[in-house]
């Protein structure tokens, strides 16, 4: 035991007497995932997220400039209005992601069109082929403002008067059956509408016309049984993600650190010693799991203090970061087994782990993945630990809810410590 | 030294071979308690995997080496404690203050606590370096690195202490102080097993050497009893004014004493069974009418003995 000590005691020595190690241990993963919580929507500033449109308005009708006006007071949606060129060029620049082009006569067609006595007005929707999703949101946007606009003016506005008695005589040509019967009752209906006593704006949605027939209430269920609602923090996943991914390239570190000592008299020295070579890899995986977990612990610390991550079960996380910590070093230990040289195992080991947190969901949450990719993941012990660390933080969830990824994670410690030892065993046998 | 010493060390049979190699072949030898053993062999001999064996770093594929009776190997033998390795390269950690990388050794060894630092203490004095017990080896020259190497190796008191090759890289004066602390050592009765391609330093130290080449000892013995091996014991060198009478060569191989006779240009060689022949021969010389310019006399040297073991081809 005293050997063993000795050796933790001179690894932690070592890691914590190197302050050049020690900060960048520290600050990257911080500083990245600082970056990926921002980019994730972490920055509270809604304005950041709002869809940049271009809209090209070549019609001066009440209705085209109420769809305009409706268009730009939507939060969703930053509008620039510009001339067709501009806007063409906007989109190719990337500057802007679509373009709306109300064409000239639409206030009229658009009117004439609701009833159906006329051809319906084409409103181009320009956009940018790499968001494509960008193009549905729109079209839903504008059909909600249209419809809006349009049959508001239609049932209420001085425009929308003469349309329908245009409209009205327009029947008298058409064949008089019971199609256009129909049609001219509800004209009439409307027309008799229009001419009653102007109400209260502020009082319903008479004169505002077509409505949405329902509302939404989101609300996020992103609290489990834990210490009450926290809701969807970007910070929490992007450092469960960022310190994933840092401490195992830190296990990278350790491994082809003990290579570099298995080349040098050092490695000779400890085997001479009456030690057995499990107790020196115990040894090296015990000090690099308890600096993995201090890592760990101390970017949480400053996720929490800094942009308010909420912890929702200490013990929970804890136990997921002890697991990751023990995966850390095994990893380590591993790597420096299998490697031939410092430079070759660095190389091959950077690859697997960037493998192991792309799939694991460090970098996009798995959720975003193919159901098949999804399914794969759970073979990656990424992502067990970046879900494990989800769930006691903004999913708030308790200890026994991350006690199955606390289990993988140990089965995969095990399963690379025994490798580690066997290929070690091999070798210096 | 005397054969009646305890045996502290016995190597038997000892073999290893790495894939098709045979790199060690049935070596044997013994280390007695206070002495020193030279190893000596040319690159590629087996030196380095005898050590290795010798210190459990390695499982020989047969035979086995037995400290007081103890079989040492892989893992957490016993015996390993009785054993210090001091191992080619520089075996310490560098950012680790000295006082730091001697506990460290020291508790690998189980040395107690308490112990451990007085311990680390008198091993600094030991290798001179008690000034600088705060500083990493990573701020010292080679010589005190060198130093350190063999201190790691003393802080569990070994009975025997396996250096391998300890002075690679120093320079003289440093050598000298190495030399000094291991001089020290074997008069507190610290048994030692020195490795070296540097003859001299085997013939300063050692009292018994083993020759080896090809995996095999070709020679185990005191340095007087491999001298005898050689025909000539001693060597005069004569620097000639003028190439001389093949009569005259022949005189001198006609000689009482002269092993050998050669003629190199105008640098004449002569063995001789011993240093006393020198001045007959030169007589004989000044007498024959050979004009000499200069003489020289040196007795065989390790070296020549190994060279005549083990050949002058190149091993890598």
């Amino acid at each position: 035991m005293t050997a063993f000590l000795a050796l933790v005691r001179k690894d932690l020595y070592l890691f914590l007497h190197d302050r050049r190690a020690l900060l960048m241990s520290l600050a990257l993963p911080i500083v990245i995932a600082s970056f990926f919580g921002f980019l994730f929507g972490g920055g509270g500033d809604k304005q950041g997220s709002a869809i940049e449109i271009a809209l090209v308005l070549n019609d001066s009708s009440k209705a085209a400039t109420d769809v305009a006006a409706g268009l730009q007071g939507d939060a969703s949606l930053a509008v620039a209005q510009m001339s067709l060129d501009a806007a063409r060029q906007a989109v190719r620049t990337g500057k802007r992601k679509a373009v709306i082009v109300i064409p000239a006569g639409f206030g009229e067609a658009a009117g004439q069109a609701l009833f159906g006595a006329g051809e319906k007005p084409e409103i181009a929707l320009l956009y940018d082929p790499s968001q494509p999703a960008v193009l549905s949101m729109v079209k839903g946007m504008l059909t909600q403002q249209v419809m809006q606009v349009v049959s508001g003016e239609m049932f209420g506005g001085p425009g929308g008067r003469e349309v329908n008695e245009r409209n009205l005589h327009a029947l008298e040509a058409r064949p008089q059956d019971a199609e256009t019967a129909a049609l001219r009752g509800v004209l009439e209906s409307v027309i008799k509408y229009q001419a009653l006593p102007a109400k209260d704006e502020s009082a319903g949605a008479a004169g505002a016309g077509l409505t949405m027939p329902f509302t939404t209430r989101d609300e996020a269920l992103a609290s489990g049984s834990g210490n009450g609602p926290q809701g969807y923090n970007p910070f929490a996943h992007a450092f469960a993600g960022m310190g994933v991914q840092f401490l195992l390239f830190m296990g990278i570190e350790m491994g082809t650190a003990l290579l570099h000592a298995r080349s040098s008299g050092v490695w000779n020295r400890l085997l001479a010693a009456p030690v057995s070579l499990s107790t020196l890899l115990l040894a090296r995986a015990a000090s690099s799991a308890l600096i993995a977990f201090g890592i760990l612990c101390l970017i949480f610390l400053f996720a929490v203090l800094v942009f308010g991550v909420h912890i929702s079960s200490f013990g929970g996380f804890a136990g997921i970061a002890l697991c990751f910590a023990l995966v850390t070093a095994s990893f380590g230990v591993l790597v420096a087994a299998f490697g031939k040289t410092p430079e070759v195992a660095r190389k091959m080991a950077m690859f697997a782990t960037l493998l192991m947190v792309m799939v694991g969901g460090a970098w996009v949450p798995s959720f975003m993945f193919p159901a098949w990719l999804q399914q794969a993941s759970l073979a990656m012990p990424t992502r067990w630990a970046v879900e494990g660390f989800d769930a006691v933080t903004w999913r708030g969830m308790d200890m026994s809810a991350v006690l199955p990824a606390m289990g993988a994670q140990l089965g995969f410690a095990l399963l690379f410590a025994a490798l580690a030892v066997w290929r070690f065993r091999k070798m210096e046998g | 030294m005397g054969g009646d010493m305890e045996v502290l060390l016995e190597a038997s049979n000892l073999a290893k071979s790495y894939g098709a190699r045979r790199a060690v072949d049935g070596v044997s030898f013994q280390v007695r308690a206070g002495q020193t053993l030279g190893l000596i062999g040319p690159n590629g001999a087996g030196k380095s995997t005898t050590v290795g064996m010798l210190c459990g770093l390695l499982a020989p594929d047969a035979g086995s080496v037995r400290v007081r009776g103890e079989q040492v190997g892989p893992g957490a033998s016993e015996a390993k404690r009785r054993i210090g390795l001091v191992p080619q390269d520089l075996a310490l950690y560098e950012e680790l203050p000295a006082i730091e990388n001697l506990m460290l050794f020291g508790a690998l060894y189980g040395v107690p606590g308490a112990l451990r630092r007085e311990r680390a203490k008198r091993v600094l004095e030991q290798v001179n370096l008690q000034d600088r017990a705060r500083d990493k080896p990573g701020t010292f020259s080679g010589g005190m690195k060198r130093r350190l190497n063999i201190g790691a190796a003393l802080m569990h008191a070994p009975e025997l202490l396996v250096l391998d090759e300890p002075t690679v890289g120093v320079d003289p004066q440093s050598r000298n102080a190495i030399f000094d602390i291991l001089e020290r050592l074997r008069s507190e009765g610290c048994a030692l097993v020195y490795t070296s391609h540097y003859m001299e330093e085997v013939e300063r130290l050692a009292d018994q050497i083993v020759v080896i080449d090809g995996g095999r000892v070709l020679a185990d013995d005191t340095p007087a009893g491999l001298q005898r091996r050689l025909p000539s014991q001693a060597a005069l060198q004569v620097e000639l004014a003028g190439e001389p009478e093949p009569s005259l060569l022949d005189g001198l191989r006609a000689m009482a004493g002269v092993t050998q006779v050669e003629l190199d240009g105008l640098r004449l060689a002569i063995g001789l069974q011993d240093a006393h022949d020198a001045l007959p021969v030169m007589g004989w010389l000044e007498r024959s009418g050979c004009q000499a310019l200069g003489f020289a006399t040196n007795r065989t040297r390790l070296e020549d003995i190994f060279l005549h073991l083990t050949g002058r081809s190149l091993r890598d």
